[in-house]
């Protein structure tokens, strides 16, 4: 079944079409890469699925589990099960991260019209997750993001997706800025998620990546538009003939 | 030359306040006389207004126009009333000292378990003996109204070398309506001591009263205070408060003000740091919605050498709302190697809050380190939408980060019970945000 549909989605910021016209159509349970050079309109892409303000969109339209997201508020997307992770995740000095986790839960939770987790069972859960991702227990104590490494940031991601379960993960340049060993550990905890039900967008620059989380599906992005898709034996091609042959194109 | 006979904005007589009061107003015939003498200056100045330097972003003609009368003594029923909000505003483990509508309530109050910690009087007490602290060179029409007025407050005067084991705090509630409580209160501690003093202003049920309240702090040698001003008053009150504090040498004094309440309201501090090597910390919360005014006037008077103070003066400001800080630091020419520092931070969480600040450095000695800056913003709208993305609705992301901008301040409180009651009152008022 389709969960994310975007339809000849065109996109402004600040006057300027950033998006011209991109279509992408992601089912349950399967892996998409998206790979371009730098300035296609990737992270604009993530941001506007997750209703990040300072976007227009002037036409086309994104479903989500067949509902219109463009509707929705941010927190309401959250709640229906869309996540992204940040290519550059915030830091929010004065909200310890133990705190912000259990309050962002909850608040899906109660959207939903579900129970909030009890303290010992939330804490349980956390601390499951954080030990598979190799993220000690003082770092939740921190504010969030609040002096963490490049990642460590990135491993926060990953473990509140873990925490939150949602059913759309959108990964932008997860590996930008790790060192092979945190990339492997980020990209297991990625993989641990794969599940028939949830499906995976996962913005990358380099083929790298794809060696650890290896794609159904892999798009090509240049200029604001989708302009090639095919198997993971894409990516490989990408990394040996490059992109220019696609801005060409587009 | 002819005087005119002030009048309120209701047409009452500004004297009809003192006459129809004097008769409830305690004290030796000494001290109606300088009660006389207070209120004929209160009378020729009477309610600061715009063109008064001191009061010029309060205007208390046009924010609040007359002085409502005093409150009666409180009955039976109000006494029954402020028993209840003391359960509800009572810091676990604190020893409590309750004026009701300006009244002191032995019933209400911990008298007996402070005795073998600090000496203890109601001001009542003391004007049966003499004048003297009602005495006042202040020149303000308010701290004058209010020594013509007090009707009581607490004397406290804690023993050199005293360690107090749990804060005092002195709880005034209101419970009478459309009336005012004038109270007057005096904290001593001697040398050496340590002691955390609270002072929390409630409502039981009362409205659109008004509270004026003058406390006299002076502070020991080598004594370590912690005093904490929680001001949680009915949102159509008025607080207006005078602090009058004096510091010895080797001081350390921390100060932590937080305004969550009334409609109009001034904290007015003057601190003179009178002996060397003390170190001021001032920290100041103003949470502030609707159309509500809160000011916050600070006077450092750096008199001798080698003393630090810093203030940091927070102000979240929704609605329409006003906050005003005013910050004067004053290094006499004896007193080098100062280091005052003052700092306020706004945030405007509309486009019609309005923050007002006044620093002023008044230095006369050459060997000093003084300085001030402020900030004012509204909430990142990065961090906003992050939460958001993370499924926080909008009013819980911007709480999460107003309670992160004012826990930098709350943090520096020490005790803990205290501080989780000071997070309470912050949490209220965020909670009240429509
Ligand atoms: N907030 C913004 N204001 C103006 N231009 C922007 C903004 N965000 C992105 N852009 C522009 O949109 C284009 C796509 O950027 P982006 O989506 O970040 O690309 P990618 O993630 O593929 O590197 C770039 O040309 C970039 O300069
Ligand atoms: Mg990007």
């Amino acid at each position: 079944m389709a969960l994310l549909e975007v339809k000849d989605l065109k996109v402004r910021v600040e006057e300027r079409e950033i998006l011209h016209g991109l279509t992408l159509t992601v089912n349950e349970g399967e892996v998409h890469a998206i790979m371009g050079p730098n300035g296609s309109g990737k992270s604009t892409l993530s941001h506007v699925i997750a209703g990040k303000p300072g976007y227009e969109v002037t036409d086309g339209q994104i479903l989500f589990k067949g509902e219109d997201l463009l509707e929705m508020s941010p927190d309401e997307r959250a709640a229906k099960g869309v996540f992204l992770a940040f290519q550059y995740p915030v830091e929010i000095p004065g909200v310890a991260t133990m705190n912000f986790l259990r309050t962002a839960l909850n608040a899906q939770r109660k959207a939903r019209g579900e129970s909030e987790y009890s303290t010992p069972d939330f804490l349980k859960k956390v601390r499951e997750v954080s030990k598979s991702l190799n993220i000690p227990q003082d770092m939740l104590k921190r504010g969030v993001n609040v002096g963490f490494s490049g990642g460590e940031k990135k491993r926060n991601e990953v473990l509140q997706m873990a925490l939150f379960e949602p059913s759309l993960c959108i990964l932008d340049e997860m590996d930008s800025g790790l060192d092979i060993d945190a990339l492997r550990i980020a990209a297991d905890g990625v993989n641990a998620l794969r599940s028939p039900k949830r499906a995976m967008v996962v913005i990358t620059h380099y083929q790298r990546l794809l060696n650890y989380i290896v794609p159904d599906v892999v798009h090509v992005m240049s200029k604001g538009r989708v302009v090639k898709s095919g198997g993971k034996e894409l990516a490989l091609e990408l990394e040996a003939s490059g992109y220019a042959q696609f801005e060409d194109a587009a | 030359m002819n005087v005119a006979v002030a009048k309120t904005g209701k047409g009452r007589a500004v004297s009809d306040l003192f006459t129809s009061a004097e008769g409830r107003l305690p004290g030796s015939t000494a001290v109606t006389a300088v009660r006389r003498e207070a209120f004929e200056t209160y009378e020729r100045l009477g309610l600061p207004h715009r063109r008064i330097e001191e009061w010029k972003y309060t205007d208390l003609r046009a924010l609040v126009g007359e002085v409502l009368p005093l409150a009666a003594a409180p009955d039976a029923a109000a006494l029954k009333r402020a028993a209840d909000a003391v359960k509800t505003h009572a810091i676990a483990g604190a020893r409590k000292l309750v004026l009701v509508d300006g009244v002191f309530a032995a019933d209400l109050s911990d008298v007996k378990a402070l005795a073998s910690e600090a000496g203890f009087k109601t001001l009542r007490e003391t004007l049966e003996k003499d004048a003297g602290l009602l005495k006042t060179t202040s020149t303000d029409a308010v701290i004058a109204l209010n020594a013509a007025m007090a009707t009581d407050g607490v004397v406290l005067d804690i023993a050199d070398g005293a360690q107090l084991s749990a804060p005092i705090q002195i709880i005034h509630i209101a419970t009478a309506a459309a009336a005012s409580a004038f109270t007057r209160s005096q904290v001593t501690i001697g040398k050496g001591a340590h002691a955390t003093i609270v002072e929390s202003f409630v409502a039981a049920g009362s409205k659109a009263y008004q509270v004026n309240d003058a406390v006299i702090v002076s502070v020991g040698d080598d004594a370590d205070v912690a005093h904490i001003r929680l001001m949680d008053d009915a949102p159509d009150a008025v607080n207006l408060t005078s602090h009058f504090v004096t510091v010895g040498a080797n001081v350390k004094l921390k100060f932590f003000n937080m305004t969550t309440g009334a409609a109009v309201s001034r904290l007015q501090g003057f601190i003179t740091l009178a002996g060397e090597g003390s170190e001021l910390f001032a920290n100041g919360v103003n949470l502030l919605q609707k159309t509500e005014h809160g000011d916050t006037t600070l006077v450092v008077d750096h008199a001798v050498p080698n003393c630090v103070s810093r203030e940091i003066f927070r102000a979240v400001i929704d609605d329409r709302a006003h906050s005003v800080f005013q910050g004067r630091i004053i290094v006499r020419p004896d007193a080098q190697k100062t280091d005052g520092k003052m700092m306020t931070r706004a945030l405007l969480l509309s486009d019609e809050a309005e923050a007002d600040n006044k620093p002023e450095l008044e230095i006369f000695a050459d060997d000093v380190s003084c300085g001030h800056g402020a900030t004012a913003g509204a909430l990142d709208d990065s961090l906003l939408f992050y939460l958001k993305a993370r499924g926080l609705p909008e009013k819980q992301a911007q709480a999460l980060l107003i309670q992160a901008f004012v826990g930098e301040a709350i943090e520096q409180i020490a005790d803990d019970s205290l501080r989780e009651h000071v997070i309470g009152i912050a949490e209220r008022w965020l909670e009240r945000r429509s």
